[in-house]
């Protein structure tokens, strides 16, 4: 029997969107930061001043969606909860062993999980690990120019641990890393969209799920 | 209203003649004072304190060097306006420098020992060059003595050290990788000695003169931020202070030396300048006395006044480091592309064998 099921709550429909989108406002602000590639015509012209500007707005965005979404992880419903982004559990690690051999073709159904199955868990995990440090390295490059304490203490105290140069260089490698996650992101929802039949793709937008429902 | 004591007027008085027998008018000393004061971002009230306090009691100074290039000495001695330089050397008694001194062998020995023995406490070192630290310090020695020898003994028993050019404040080029000296920075060779931080390549002469100015007006070396370095002179960003930093907010950059925009003087950090990585007053101050600076010249800054420039900010001429453990040629950017074509590619392959896997599994079923 085939079950409708509220996965995922406002809040973590809201942070996933604003995170896509200040995500890829970033890279492209970012990479031109980085390299300047439109030249500007006259010197009345503000492009890097704009573009700096709008990257750091969307980072304000971002962090605080981050923020948002790690209360979340504590005040939202079982699948949104912290604990599914550790799948450490035998029963959580055989189901990641079965999304691997699914993904390698060797199975040919994914485990059926609700809410984040274990791979994907993992991988998010990672990746927020990846967030934290652009926040990091974000807020130290941001001290540079604006020596304030609360500079310092969201990012400044990584100077001089490490070198501003190896800190700005961090910072930009890791928005391919981002890329590249995003597109295996979308193909693998895509993937399991497919073969789970659930909705996958439009749950994000409307946070439901159709679920088959064992019966007991 | 009175500035100066009595007594103070007749010593600056004192100090004037001396001065103005050299050819410094008496105008030209108070604007020497006027500049360390503006340098060390002091109210102009206390110019009278620091004139008074320059023209004191010479403190004993002593400059050794090192592993080293003799550029920071060039820097004090290529001072374009002869007056300035005068100043200097009349603040100072300046006891032992091996590059200027009259005396040499035993005497020029002798000379740096009566400093440290007859002032003990009283006298500033300038250090400029890096201490080798391996098989004993072997690579630097003078009069017999290794760089580390030398350095424990007239460090360790001076008032202040004020380690100039960024070979004696981090290492600089002697430590660069590979490092086959083992050099170090005076405060890593001394640890117990105090250290002021001058990093710079070469050091700007007007900050050694007013850290000196400072202590003589204040009994105390000014504030230094966590890698050693006064505030007064490191405190601001390059890139911040810029006179080229319009061209970088309007998106004006120089693509290739020579090109219009260079012609223009437009922002370098397309060419690599490492102004957005370096700490110092340059486009403040500016060297030789206010006459340039390597970007006012058009030459991208290569972050000279940071620890161990010759490794993190380079290259010189690229905005990014080299990504560790892959070839010279690939930068952030070409191993970033690679790896989402990559990713890209795995994926496509992933999609066919999907595709052909259910193309599959559709066939076995129309043939149940």
């Amino acid at each position: 029997m085939l079950k409708r099921v509220y996965v995922w709550e406002f809040p973590v429909r809201w942070s996933h969107w604003i995170l896509a989108s200040s995500i890829a406002v970033m890279s492209i602000t970012g990479y031109y930061i980085g390299n300047p590639f439109i030249p500007a015509a006259s010197s009345n012209q503000y492009l890097m001043g704009w573009m700096r500007m709008i990257h750091l707005v969307a980072a304000a965005f971002f962090n605080c969606d981050i923020l948002l979404r790690i209360y979340w992880a504590f005040a939202g419903n079982e699948y949104a909860g912290w604990k599914t982004f550790f799948p450490f559990s035998a029963q959580r690690l055989k189901e990641l062993s079965g999304m691997l051999r699914f993904c390698l073709f060797l199975k040919k159904n994914p485990p059926a999980i609700t809410g984040h199955d274990a791979c994907s868990s993992l991988i998010y995990l990672l990746v927020y690990v990846l967030f934290i440090g652009q926040t990091i390295t974000g807020f130290a490059l941001f001290y540079l120019a604006n020596p304030l304490f609360i500079w310092k203490l969201l990012g400044g105290w990584l100077f001089p641990l490490f070198s501003i140069q190896t800190v700005r260089l961090y910072h930009h490698f890791v928005m391919w890393v981002l890329i590249a996650f995003a597109i295996v992101h979308i193909y693998a929802v895509w993937v399991l969209d497919q073969a789970r039949k659930d909705g996958s793709i439009s749950s994000i937008f409307t946070g439901y799920k159709t679920i088959e429902e064992d019966e007991d | 209203m009175k500035l100066l004591s009595d007594d103070a007027l007749h010593e600056v008085s004192e100090s004037m003649e001396s001065l103005s027998r050299k050819g410094i008018s008496r105008r030209d000393f108070m604007k020497f004072c006027s500049g360390m004061a503006a340098l060390l971002a002091l109210p102009a009230s206390l110019v009278p304190r620091i004139a008074e306090a320059v023209s004191g009691k010479k403190p004993y100074l002593v400059w050794l060097e090192f592993q080293d290039c003799a550029g920071d000495t060039e820097a004090l001695l290529r001072a374009t306006k002869p007056a300035v330089a005068d100043i200097i050397f009349d603040i100072f008694s300046v006891d032992y420098h091996e590059t200027i001194m009259a005396p040499s062998g035993r005497q020029a020995e002798k000379s740096l020992q009566d400093v440290v023995k007859n002032n003990k406490g009283e006298y500033f070192v300038v250090v400029e060059g890096s201490i080798p630290m391996n098989d004993g310090g072997v690579y630097c020695c003078i009069g017999g003595r290794s760089a580390v020898d030398i350095a424990r003994e007239v460090c360790g028993n001076a008032l202040a050290t004020i380690a100039v050019g960024n070979c004696a404040a981090y290492g600089g080029i002697p430590a660069a990788l590979p490092n086959p000296t083992g050099a170090v920075s005076i405060k890593e060779a001394v640890p117990d000695a105090a250290v002021i931080n001058l990093p710079g390549c070469p050091v700007n002469v007007e900050n050694l003169t007013a850290c000196i100015v400072h202590y003589l007006t204040f009994g105390s070396l000014p504030n230094t931020d966590k890698l050693g370095r006064p505030y007064f002179a490191y405190g601001k960003r390059i890139h911040d202070n810029c006179e080229r930093r319009a061209h970088f907010d309007a998106g004006q950059f120089v693509r290739q030396w020579g090109d219009e925009g260079h012609r223009q003087g437009w922002c370098l950090y397309e060419m690599g300048c490492k102004g957005p990585a370096t700490f110092h007053n340059c486009p403040v101050v500016k060297y030789n006395e206010g006459t340039s600076w390597p970007v006012q010249a058009g030459h991208g800054c290569i972050g000279c006044s940071e620890p161990n420039f010759w490794d993190t900010m380079s290259p010189f001429y690229r905005r990014l480091p080299e990504v560790p453990g892959f070839g010279v040629e690939k930068t952030a950017d070409k191993i970033g592309i690679g790896m989402v074509s990559l990713t890209t590619a795995g994926i496509a392959v992933h999609a066919v064998a999907n595709a052909v896997k259910k193309k599959k599994s559709g066939e076995d079923k129309e043939t149940e």
